[in-house]
């Protein structure tokens, strides 16, 4: 199915998303829309499926326009969509999910379960998409929980799908299957428009190229005409450096040595199983590895949030295992978390003191029983100057600040209480690339004051950028341990889909 | 577990936890024996007989008496109950823990029975009847739950939704003259009360903690309220007399099962059909289907076309109705009149009903039945004077259920958008 997008236009409170955006997919090809986060991708496909309204503009399918004013109208037209954060019943079977909304009865009025497990059987054969059809969702993993997305819009007999973001939880062979399976989407007559900021995924796997910066189209293309570096420059405005300066690490005294260490999540199963490591002062271990691998478990447990079910944990030669996060910060221990809203900032209060949520308790912040206000906002004015802050005052609630502005706002808290070790669990993620380069910077300079540095990364890019040395883990096990020097995107990737060195 | 930690014998802190877990449930097994052994069985002077009447009155085919020696009985329970508390500290029982607990559970009633009846007779028939009785509004009541929670809407009004009715019914039953059509006012007044939930938390997102507990409060108020200036003023409206008993031919005449279940009105026969339609409707139809989605994963439904809202405000409204029914027991089905409060906190014991049910109407049915024997043992213990009050096995259901709840007993899972309002886009 042909799908063309003229003069999209979606405004929110504040921002426009998407301004004026054209777009078309042929049947039989792949579209690539490309953009940084906060580009304007999801919204723009929002409007295609019908979740958003856009403020102007129209869709047109094989010509003829159509309004979508619900997912039902769209999926009705033959669009599927499979969102990033899947949309999937986790209680429910694979069979459920892919039947809810499109039921079909018995003559009693109860679900016919046998003709939709059948339709199902067959799609999956027909596509090589395997998955067991009586599986709880919540029992898959995550590439076979995007065979369910797929299946359920194959049988929703989609005509037009949307992958957004589809590789961003795979393993690199999850990636090579899930590019064969488009590619039997394609044979089928189908387009496909694909979603991503990765560059080198967007080559291989296009026929055409659409980039979006700030809710404007500003280039389409095809893999043949722009090279990555050109696709790099057309996404954030200007040429790229993705490299860090930095000197060869002078690895000290070990500072965090952890052993045999076991962790659980919130069922009881063990996502971090026997890991030990050590990180010595003036070097920075990245954690490589494809996301939910046990990383973010591992870093709550280092951080004295999550219980250690087993194993120890060494801070400067002592046992620091169990003990509360404020006993770890007065060991000279900083913690960038993973999810900076939920984890690293208070929303509703004001940047001054989100910049002293774990000191204010000391000097010169406390006296006594009484806060000194005025050297909270003194410290505030300095960090936004040093630190690069874009707020409007140091009294404005963090949750008007930008994602970058946050992290900037946890960065600079963390790293002044970073005299032993810094962990930093995705300090990157979705942010703008001069952001990136900044907090990276920082990073490195840590370093070179001698604190000990474990950087937990899912991007391949900021692990080789930064790593002195890289640990690779694969279902809560390391997998492999890689100095720089021999750490090459083939290598690293091959173990992060569980090859063991 | 590592090949290290195996090696060194060292417990996680999980396993450890576990095992102390399984340790604690042997030792209340043994604990109930020996209160069982000790406090039952050697309690009761030597050659006493416990008696336990089969037969109710005018109903079934007649049975003789069953007569037990007490010591005995007491004593042989409570060797099971050891035998089983033995075997699970030696080594645990697993997967058959919950069987296993239950029959504990049910030797340990037993015994007490065996202990409270011995010299004296109790009628055991007749106490199955008044459960399933008393069983009843909760049952009725946790369906509610289940439907508006299972659809995402937490329904703490169900006290509230069941007091207006009760007295709605017995209202509309005296005007017209006719108890049926009171069950019918009832029923409406309490879909009305679920719209208003409904909007309260679909529309308005209220907190429905608060939304529910400002109904109940506003329920308590309005039926107190209209009884004292109207019920007291014109009492031919408060008289609506009690629903019939509909004896099934041929079935009520079997004894013992007979006078239990099929010789009841039409709020137990109601409940008993409700209970299995409810579980074939919410697993095996399409409908079920949805709103377990939306209570599930609204924006997953949303996502495949399902109107979220819509489905929700049906399901709350269709519970206000289930409620309704439920309140209307109370006065055409049980007293034949309407006191102020009289529904006395049973809207929040069908509450713990669902969350002990695991939000399941046959599960809740379960529980209802355990608050119901509960209940109607408190009051048959008040005739037998025996020297533990009878208040405390009131309790006793309760400190169960908070156990339950506490996750001791296993995990009891709420649906997980459950009291999470929906909003689109």
């Amino acid at each position: 199915m042909r799908v063309e997008l003229r003069g999209i236009t979606k405004r929110f409170p504040g921002v426009v998303a998407n301004a004026d955006v054209d777009l078309e997919v042929d049947g039989g090809q792949v579209l690539a829309l490309l953009g940084e986060n906060g580009a304007g991708k999801s919204t723009l496909m929002n409007v295609l499926f019908g979740l958003y309204e856009p403020d102007g503009g129209e869709i047109l399918l094989d010509g003829s326009p159509v309004r979508f004013a619900s997912p039902a109208a769209s999926i009705a037209a033959g669009i599927g969509m499979v969102h990033q954060h899947f949309m999937l019943v986790p209680v429910f079977s694979v069979l459920e999910n892919v039947m809810l909304g499109v039921e079909t009865t018995t003559r009693l009025g109860g679900l016919d379960r046998r003709a939709a497990r059948a339709r199902l059987v067959e799609l999956s054969a027909a596509y090589n998409l395997q998955v067991d059809p009586d599986a709880d969702v919540e029992d898959l993993s995550v590439g076979a929980q995007q065979r369910v997305e797929i299946l359920k819009a194959l049988y929703r007999q989609a005509d037009c799908l949307i992958l957004d973001e589809p590789t961003a939880v795979l393993t690199p062979p999850e990636i090579d299957d899930l590019f064969r399976i488009i590619t039997t989407l394609t044979e089928s007559g189908r387009s496909v428009i694909f979603i991503s900021h990765k560059l080198g995924e967007v080559r291989r796997i296009a026929d055409r190229i659409t980039v979006l910066r700030r809710g404007e189209v500003v280039g389409t293309t095809t893999p043949a005409e722009s090279s990555e570096a050109d696709l790099a420059a057309l996404m954030v405005g200007r040429e790229v450096q993705l490299v860090v300066d930095k000197s060869p690490a002078r690895p000290g005294q070990p500072v965090l040595r952890v052993e045999g260490l076991r962790v659980l999540d919130e069922r009881g199963v063990a996502v971090v199983d026997g890991v030990s490591f050590e990180v010595a002062a003036g070097e920075i271990v990245a954690v490589a590895g494809v996301q939910g691998n046990g990383q973010t478990e591992l870093v709550e447990a280092l951080a004295g949030l999550r219980a250690v079910d087993a194993g120890t944990v060494h801070l400067d030669g002592e046992d620091v295992t169990g003990l509360q996060p404020r006993r770890l910060l007065e060991r000279g221990m900083a913690h960038v978390p993973e999810d900076r809203q939920r984890d690293g900032v208070v929303g509703a209060f004001p940047v001054r003191d989100n910049l002293v949520l774990n000191t204010f308790r000391r000097r010169p912040f406390a006296r006594g029983l009484r806060i000194d206000r005025r050297a909270i906002r003194d410290n505030a004015s300095r960090l936004m100057a040093d630190f690069d802050i874009r707020a409007a005052s140091p009294e404005v609630a963090a949750a008007t600040l930008s994602g970058g502005n946050q992290q900037k706002v946890i960065v600079a808290r963390e790293f002044g209480h970073a005299d032993r070790l810094l962990i930093a669990a995705q300090p990157t993620r979705g942010l703008d690339v001069g952001s990136i380069q900044y907090i990276h910077r920082r990073i490195v300079d840590k370093r070179d004051e001698g604190a000990a540095v474990l950087l937990v990364s899912t991007e391949l890019d900021e692990v080789l950028a930064l790593a002195d040395r890289v640990i690779v883990v694969f279902r809560g096990h390391i997998v492999g341990t890689v100095p720089r020097a021999d750490a090459t995107r083939d290598h690293l990737g091959l173990l992060m889909a569980g090859a063991t060195a | 577990m590592t090949a290290a930690t195996r090696a060194a014998g060292v417990l996680t802190t999980s396993q450890a936890a576990e095992r102390r877990r399984a340790r604690t449930i042997g030792v209340v097994f043994l604990l109930a024996a020996a209160v069982m052994g000790a406090g039952f069985g050697l309690g009761v002077e030597a050659g006493l007989d416990s008696t336990f009447g089969l037969n109710v009155r005018g109903t079934g085919a007649e049975l003789p008496d069953l007569v037990v020696p007490s010591r005995l009985v007491a004593a042989v329970l409570a060797v099971v109950c050891a035998g089983l508390g033995g075997v699970q500290l030696a080594r645990g029982f697993t997967r058959r823990l919950p069987a296993v607990a239950a029959v504990v559970a049910v030797c340990f009633v037993a015994a007490f029975l065996t202990w409270a009846a011995a010299g004296a007779s109790f009628n055991l028939t007749g106490m199955l009847q008044s459960t399933l009785l008393r069983a009843t509004p909760l049952a009725l009541g946790a369906c509610a739950g289940v439907l508006c929670e299972r659809a995402g809407v937490v329904n703490i009004a169900l006290e509230g939704m069941m007091l207006t009715a009760a007295f709605t019914g017995a209202l509309v039953a005296s005007a017209a003259g006719d108890q049926l059509v009171g069950v019918v006012g009832a029923v409406a007044v309490g879909g009305l009360l679920g719209l208003v939930l409904a909007l309260l938390s679909i529309r308005y997102r209220v907190d429905q903690i608060i939304g529910g507990t400002v109904i109940n409060i506003f329920a308590l108020g309005l039926t107190s309220f209209l009884s004292q200036k109207v019920f007291s003023e014109y009492q031919e409206l408060n008289s609506p007399g009690v629903l019939r008993v509909v004896r099934i031919p041929l079935l009520a005449e079997l004894p013992v099962l007979g006078p239990v279940l099929f010789a009841n009105n039409l709020f137990v026969y109601a409940m008993l059909l409700l209970v299995p339609l409810l579980t074939i409707g919410l697993f095996r139809t399409r409908w079920g289907l949805r709103v377990r989605a939306v209570g599930e994963h609204p924006r997953a439904a949303d996502t495949v076309g399902i109107d979220v809202l819509q489905v929700r405000y049906r399901t709350v409204v269709l519970g206000g109705m289930v409620a309704g029914l439920a309140g209307a027991f109370f006065t055409l089905g049980s007293v034949g009149r309407f006191d102020e409060n009289m529904t006395a906190g049973r809207g929040f014991i069908a509450l713990a009903a669902l969350i002990f049910g695991r939000w399941h109407p046959v599960g809740a049915l379960a529980a209802a039945l355990v608050f119901g024997f509960a209940e109607s043992l408190q009051s048959k213990l008040a005739i037998l004077s025996t020297p533990i009050p009878s208040e405390f096995l009131l309790m006793a259901p309760y400190l169960v259920t908070l156990l339950v709840v506490a996750g001791v007993v296993g995990r009891s899972r709420a649906p997980a958008a459950d009291g999470q309002p929906y909003v689109k886009g």
